[in-house]
């Protein structure tokens, strides 16, 4: 299974990052392996809106099955479950713990946003 | 000719300036109340004859049937406001910027120019000055259109004065675009300072004639007088901070009204502003 979480560096023990719209990166994991591989955000860190939208199609586009993040804002929601990706939260730790957390069932899949959207 | 008053800092005296300045002119002028997220001029203008009217702007609809999934309106929407994500289309209208390009593009004819709700548009009467306001509706975050429309509704008119929102980001530049003199109102702080600068930075960069309103003047120190100084800009008036400009502004009342010297003063400003903006034309 194909999954992503947010990082806050190309690393898969760099801290997880908890913005989805503006993480510093993606990491795209195999649970079986635990190999994975980055997928850059740089364009939206600096986006003026839009960031969780743009964010989202790409987390979409990698063909991941859930994303572990931070917070996630309602337009991002709406296009992540919109593609039927799981929007997981609550993890804490690096990006391997957060995967790991994940595998063993300690994380619970979002059935809503959990932060207030940005406005423009 | 359209003078906007403006200001970095909020609370420094714009509405106070706006208004008096109106009436001290009097018959003939339209006063626009520009900061369409909290409008005030009415608290110290009561208007009669007030008729309001829906303002909206246009925003696209899909026909999710006829859209080929092209993602050419993706593509142009700097604002993510329209977003192709694997062969759907999503729409977030508040983002919207109404531009239209989206409809332009779309090579299906599957998106028509539709609308939304921004505000309203009050306008009224005060006495022999036109009064009107845009309220933006609760819940709303893009004033730019509304403030536009607002000004629209003021073509033609002989003298204009706009009370401009604080700030400087995108609904002052609305309010100030295409004026012909910018007023900025400032107060002797460090608050007020700072502020002034960015705002002086924001008018200079749209190349209008300006000069500065020193409201509660004597409050602070004289770091106002000498940036104005250092940067060549002028002075135009400085209302004193007294208990008897309080005391009349606290209760609602017009400055020029009560105080003949004040009625003197703003007399003597749309003067001054313009002899400037002829100065700036010739």
């Amino acid at each position: 299974m194909k999954i992503a979480v947010t990082a806050t560096a190309a690393d898969f023990d760099a801290p997880m990052d908890l913005r989805f719209g503006r993480a510093a990166c993606f990491l795209v994991v195999d649970t079986e392996t635990m190999s994975w591989s980055v997928v850059e955000n740089t364009q939206n860190l600096n986006a003026a809106q839009g960031a969780g939208i743009q964010a989202g199609k790409t987390i979409v586009e990698t063909g991941c099955t859930a994303i572990i993040t931070g917070n996630c804002g309602p337009k991002a929601f709406r296009i992540l479950t919109g593609a039927g990706i799981k929007i997981v939260t609550g993890a804490k730790g690096s990006a391997r713990q957060a995967v790991e957390q994940y595998k063993a069932g300690e994380l619970q899949e979002s059935s809503e946003a959990n932060v207030e959207g940005h406005w423009i | 000719m359209i003078i906007t008053v403006a200001s970095g800092k909020g609370g420094t005296g714009k509405t106070t300036v706006a208004t008096n300045l109106a009436v001290a002119v009097g018959k003939g002028t339209t006063l626009l109340d520009c900061d369409v997220e909290e409008p005030n001029v009415h608290l110290f203008l009561e208007p009669k004859n007030l008729r309001k009217t829906p303002i909206t702007t246009m925003i696209p609809v899909v026909d999710q049937d006829a859209c080929i999934q092209c993602g050419a309106c993706s593509e142009l929407c700097h604002f993510s406001a329209i977003t192709l994500v694997a062969d759907e289309l999503y729409l977030f209208p508040n983002m919207c910027h109404s531009c239209g390009g989206c409809v332009m593009v779309c090579p299906a004819g599957a998106l028509t120019e539709g609308s939304r709700e921004l505000g309203e548009l009050e306008i009224g009467q005060w006495n022999d000055i036109e009064l009107i306001s845009g309220r933006l509706r609760v819940g709303e975050a893009m004033s730019p259109p509304l403030i536009e429309r607002v000004k629209e509704a003021a073509e033609g008119r002989e003298l204009v004065i706009v009370d401009a929102p604080p700030g400087t980001s995108c609904p002052v530049i609305a309010a100030m675009n295409g004026t012909h003199y910018v007023l900025l109102v400032t107060e002797p702080t460090p608050f007020g300072l700072n502020d002034l600068k960015l705002a002086v930075e924001a008018v200079r960069v749209l190349g209008m004639p300006f000069g500065i309103v020193i409201n509660r003047a004597d409050a602070g120190d004289d770091r106002v007088v000498r940036y104005a100084e250092e940067e060549g800009i002028e002075i135009l008036m400085s209302i004193p901070y007294s208990r008897k400009v309080a005391e009349y502004y606290a209760r609602g009342r017009l400055l020029v009204e009560a105080m003949p010297e004040m009625a003197e003063a703003f007399g003597g400003l749309v003067e001054k502003i313009r002899a400037a903006v002829e100065r700036g034309t010739r």
